[in-house]
């Protein structure tokens, strides 16, 4: 089994998250994570799914997923090719003591503090999953009170736009 | 399929097939709108009934000149119906019902169309937007129940969507690979006051089916056939989807490649035409199954490689090259990898196989398939379709259905229920032509034959239809019998009655040491199933229940009454006739490979393995 990153282009209307989640659990597939939001179109949503499966079952999945008719385009960002970021939002035990040592791991992984108590700091981190696992464990020995993270985003590196084309599929059709 | 279904060609738009003047702007309710939007995409004929949300929809609908609806008496019946009609016309078929549990019954039609691609739209009321969520009376989810068993599906809150909606729900149907798509409409929606355009815009950024075959591939496939020696063209349901039967024929006659249809495709390719070797599958005949098996390139058109056809998939045709030829991308390599993929519409790809074929042959390319007929045409011979004649006095059912083949013919349009009757009616009667096979075959649904021989009835009322119906089946669905008896739809229904479950009950003789679990419909002395050959099932006496629903009701019970008893069902053609034919029960179904085995464990009939001349490879 391989991670694989899929960019789902689908029109922005009511029930495509359904669709799409309703799919992938109805044919046998696990989504590892899952972030949706709005393009630069405001008729067009992009979805980011991670997924963990061999080469042929993928096929298959975006075969499907591609016949979904709010589906407008599919492209697999290769791990090399592409920018992929997530979000993690940790809150940890800190004490007089332990606070400087902190803020040190948060500087040595470029990450932020962005709320402080007396007890706790909170932990704002960007990067790849990799970084943010590392950040995780650097941290873990002062006591995780509780962490929220994002499912992941990516885009392809150079010029070239994969939504470019769709737009001009959609305005046609408009 | 028919002269007479002037079917919608794949690619076009809805909108382009609007009749009358040319661009429609009128102030209605989004009730009238509905019925006017599908009166502008040419929907003759609704199976439906009503209820509280969609009424408003019912009272526009009573005064249109275009549309006729015929109330039914279960929508699932309505459901069924519809896809009969399609099946049978080859357009889009309707069917009609409220929120709620009208819905919900419509579901198990829906997925029986979306098993077998059926172009279907379903129009269901919804309880008032606001209402929407609050768990009203009458409130299902319909577009989340039928998200996974839809091509698409919409839920209408806007008014002014409506004809846009309904046009869209249309094309999606009709075009690429066909499917049920639901249309869900808030009552509010149907009371409002909006404005009707037509023609209207559809807007499906993500919907565009690829119709036209990569030439490359056209030219590879075509090179792998005719350099091919054991090649066998395993059609399937595409092909009739396509209207691409004329083109298959003459791919076939131009190669002299041996032909297979499946339970979908019977029709696609004459029966009778000495290329044919018979359906493949669970109970295909010998010559099908073991040439699939022995074949050395499996030329797949519209089909999809399901598992009653391949048997255990890792044993399946363990020789042969695949081409895959089918309009969903999905199907190809889906269960078997291809090692050619053809994306696009069976017509398309099958009319540019013969350019390609041709000019192989042109090339000095000659299709040899000599050596491989002379084994085909020993497995035909040596092991035709047959069956045990009955107990002596009794029906075999084969008999009753191969007889009504024949003295019906190939005109007539058969729909089966699931079931023995189902598989021997594909074994034992021709089919000849497109759109005369008409039966449940990816879903399975028990129940199928009776609203779909409706349904075919009233889209072609010129055709003569048979329902072949088990006696289980019948008692699922019959009650459209009255439906077909109110609205002047005069169809035949022959119940194979056995007075069991006899699919369920030949796997309970051949895998369940003949322990009959509740699988005896008929009562009498044995209740038990293992006493002397039933009597079928008496209660309810079908003849009774058919006078009853207004129909003709008839009875053989013996074989030299059979042609008589056929014949005089031919000729009454005011009032729909049941004829009830008692059969044996211990009557199984012949050949077989039993599930999850494979292929090459096919027995002719029981306990006999037919002698492959597994010395050939």
């Amino acid at each position: 089994m391989s991670k694989h990153t899929l960019s789902v282009l689908v029109e922005n209307k009511p029930g495509v998250l359904a669709r799409i989640a309703a799919l992938f659990s109805r044919r046998g597939f696990n989504i590892d994570s899952l972030a949706v939001g709005p393009t630069e179109h405001p008729d067009i949503s992009r979805m980011t799914i991670v997924v963990n499966v061999e080469d042929l079952p993928l096929e298959q999945v975006t075969k499907q997923l591609n016949k979904l008719v709010n589906v407008i385009k599919i492209v697999e960002l290769d791990q090399a090719a592409a920018i992929q970021r997530e979000l993690v939002l940790v809150k940890v035990r800190a004490d007089n003591d332990t606070r400087s040592q902190i803020v040190e791991i948060v500087q040595l992984f470029r990450a932020k503090t962005v709320d402080v108590s007396p007890d706790a700091v909170t932990i704002e981190a960007t990067g790849s999953s990799d970084k943010l696992e590392a950040m995780l464990r650097m941290l873990e020995p002062f006591g995780i009170k509780e962490l929220v993270q994002s499912g992941l985003v990516a885009i392809g590196r150079g010029a070239r736009s994969i939504t470019d084309r769709s737009l001009r599929a959609l305005d046609r059709s408009a | 399929m028919t002269e007479h279904a002037a079917s919608p060609r794949r690619g076009d738009t809805p909108a382009a097939h609007a009749p009358g003047p040319q661009h429609v702007v009128e102030t209605m309710t989004g009730a009238q709108s509905l019925i006017r939007s599908l009166e502008a995409v040419g929907a003759d004929t609704v199976f439906g009934i009503p209820g509280g949300a969609i009424l408003p929809a019912y009272d526009p609908l009573m005064d249109s000149q275009k549309v006729r609806h015929i109330l039914v008496r279960h929508e699932q019946g309505a459901g069924h119906a519809a896809t009969g009609y399609a099946q049978a016309t080859g357009r889009v078929g309707v069917c009609m019902a409220t929120s709620g549990p009208g819905a919900t019954n419509l579901v198990t039609p829906i997925a029986d169309a979306y098993m077998d691609s059926v172009p279907l739209v379903a129009i269901t009321g919804q309880v008032a937007s606001k209402a929407i969520g609050t768990d009203a009376f009458q409130e299902a989810d319909i577009c989340g129940i039928t998200m996974p068993i839809t091509k698409h599906n919409f839920l209408v809150t806007d008014p002014a969507e409506i004809p846009r909606v309904i046009a869209e729900a249309f094309h999606i149907a009709a075009t690429g690979r066909p499917g049920p798509v639901l249309v869900d409409i808030a009552k509010d929606a149907l009371q409002a006051t909006t404005t009707f355009r037509w023609p209207v815009e559809t807007s499906l950024p993500g919907y565009r089916p690829v119709t036209k075959p990569h030439a490359k591939q056209i030219r590879e496939a075509a090179k792998m056939l005719v350099g091919a020696k054991k090649p066998v063209l395993y059609v399937g349901g595409g092909v009739l989807k396509a209207n691409a039967t004329a083109e298959l024929r003459i791919l076939a006659e131009l190669t002299g490649a041996p032909v297979v249809t499946t339970l979908m495709a019977l029709g696609a390719f004459p029966d009778s035409h000495p290329q044919h070797l018979g359906m493949p599958g669970m109970h295909g005949s010998v010559p099908a199954v073991t040439a699939l098996q022995k074949s050395d390139l499996l030329f797949t058109l519209g089909a999809r490689f399901d598992d009653r056809v391949t048997g255990k998939l890792d044993s399946f045709a363990p020789y042969a090259k695949v081409v895959h030829a089918d309009i969903d991308p999905a199907e190809i390599g889906k269960n078997r990898p291809a090692d050619v993929p053809i994306v696009g519409d069976a017509r398309e790809v099958l009319a540019d196989l013969i350019v390609a074929v041709q000019a192989e042959f042109d090339a000095g390319h000659k299709a040899d398939y000599t050596d491989w007929w002379v084994k085909l045409n020993e497995w035909k011979t040596t092991y035709p379709l047959g069956y045990e004649p009955a107990p002596a006095g009794g029906l075999a059912p084969q008999q009753v259905i191969e007889r009504i083949g024949q003295l019906v013919g190939s005109d007539a349009i058969y729909a089966a229920g699931v079931g023995q009757h189902q598989m021997w009616a594909s074994q034992f009667i021709s089919y000849e032509k497109p759109a005369t096979w008409l039966n449940s075959g990816g879903a399975g649904t028990m129940g199928y034959a009776v609203p779909a021989a409706m349904g075919a009835k009233a889209g072609r009322p010129e055709a003569t239809v048979w329902a072949i119906d088990g006696d289980g089946c019948f008692q699922m669905t019959n009650q459209e019998l009255v439906t077909c008896a109110l609205n002047n739809i005069p169809i035949k229904v022959a119940v194979i009655n056995n007075g069991s479950l006899g699919m369920v009950r030949q796997w309970q003789t051949l895998f369940y040491n003949q322990r009959y679990s509740n699988t005896v419909l008929h009562a009498g002395p044995e209740h038990d199933g293992i006493a002397a050959p039933a009597q079928g099932t008496r209660i309810p006496d079908f003849v009774l229940l058919s006078e009853a629903m207004g129909c003709v009701g008839l009875r053989c019970e013996r074989p030299e009454d059979l042609d008589a008893v056929i014949k005089q069902a031919m000729e009454i053609n005011d009032r729909p006739v049941v004829i009830d034919f008692i059969v044996h029960q211990d009557a199984m179904v012949w050949p077989m490979v039993a599930a999850g085995t494979s292929n090459d464990e096919i027995l002719a009939a029981r306990d006999v393995r037919p002698d492959f001349g597994d010395d050939l490879d």
